[in-house]
């Protein structure tokens, strides 16, 4: 699992790649948590279109940073899921309280 | 056509992705489709990271997985020596977790049930706990 970052002040774009499991929940869980405390992000956009695999780790992880995000009266935003990980959010009910978008217009 | 084989490793976090891999690439000679194949791939892990978390509670263990193919049949069974379960039940509610303070979302069994075709959970306290899952390729 890798993390890229982008901003556009007080939005974090993080671009995920690779396999979001157990093993590698906690890190991600980390980078994510240290950028919302010592980067003034408001808002946070998890782009997932190179995100090979996620279980429910990664659902943990999402709605974690949910309540840190909308705690701070921010929008957090997933956005271009890969049909797997498409399955595990519509399962897990979360695209109930976030917003999941197939489309976007962000810099490649 | 009829197969099996069986796994065993420590109960470490990065295990995870090798298990769910070779169960991947092992089911994968009865023609799944990618979307069965991610199904199958996402229930082991989820089961993996059950034993590993709460069987053995993140110390040392075995974690068993036999996978056996017969026709388009897939049997998945996914063994600890941990803690066991004391309630069965309550462990496959959605969104039940005995770790909430560890953002766990509790939707480790709900994933296996949905993803899966038949999710059988057999726990002892003290002895262990063994997940069964079969899937029908094709069906």
């Amino acid at each position: 699992m890798k993390i890229k970052l982008e901003y556009a002040m007080p939005t974090l774009i993080a671009k995920i790649s690779g396999e979001i499991d157990h093993h590698t929940a906690s890190e991600m869980r980390e980078i994510l948590d240290r950028e919302i405390d010592m980067n003034n992000i408001k808002n946070l956009v998890l782009d997932f279109k190179n995100v090979t695999f996620m279980d429910s780790s990664g659902i943990g992880v999402i709605v974690g940073r949910f309540k840190r995000i909308d705690a701070l009266g921010g929008k957090m935003l997933i956005i271009r899921p890969t049909p797997q990980v498409d399955k595990i959010l519509e399962i897990s009910g979360i695209k109930k309280i976030l917003t999941c978008k197939q489309e976007v217009k962000i810099n490649e | 056509m009829s197969n099996y084989m069986k796994l065993e490793v420590p109960a470490k976090s990065s295990n995870e992705a090798f298990v769910r891999a070779a169960v991947g690439a092992f089911v994968s000679q009865i023609d799944p489709t990618i979307e069965e194949i991610a199904d199958i791939k996402t229930a082991v892990s989820e089961g993996v990271t059950n034993s590993i978390i709460h069987g053995y509670e993140n110390t040392k263990g075995i974690v068993t997985l036999m996978c056996r193919i017969d026709g388009k049949d897939v049997e998945i069974i996914i063994s600890d020596s941990g803690v066991g379960i004391p309630d069965i039940e309550k462990a496959r509610e959605p969104l039940y977790t005995s770790k909430p303070k560890e953002e766990r979302s509790g939707m480790g069994f709900t994933v296996m049930e949905t993803f899966m075709d038949v999710l059988v959970v057999e726990s002892e306290v003290g002895v262990g706990t063994k997940v069964t899952m079969r899937k029908r390729i094709g069906a």
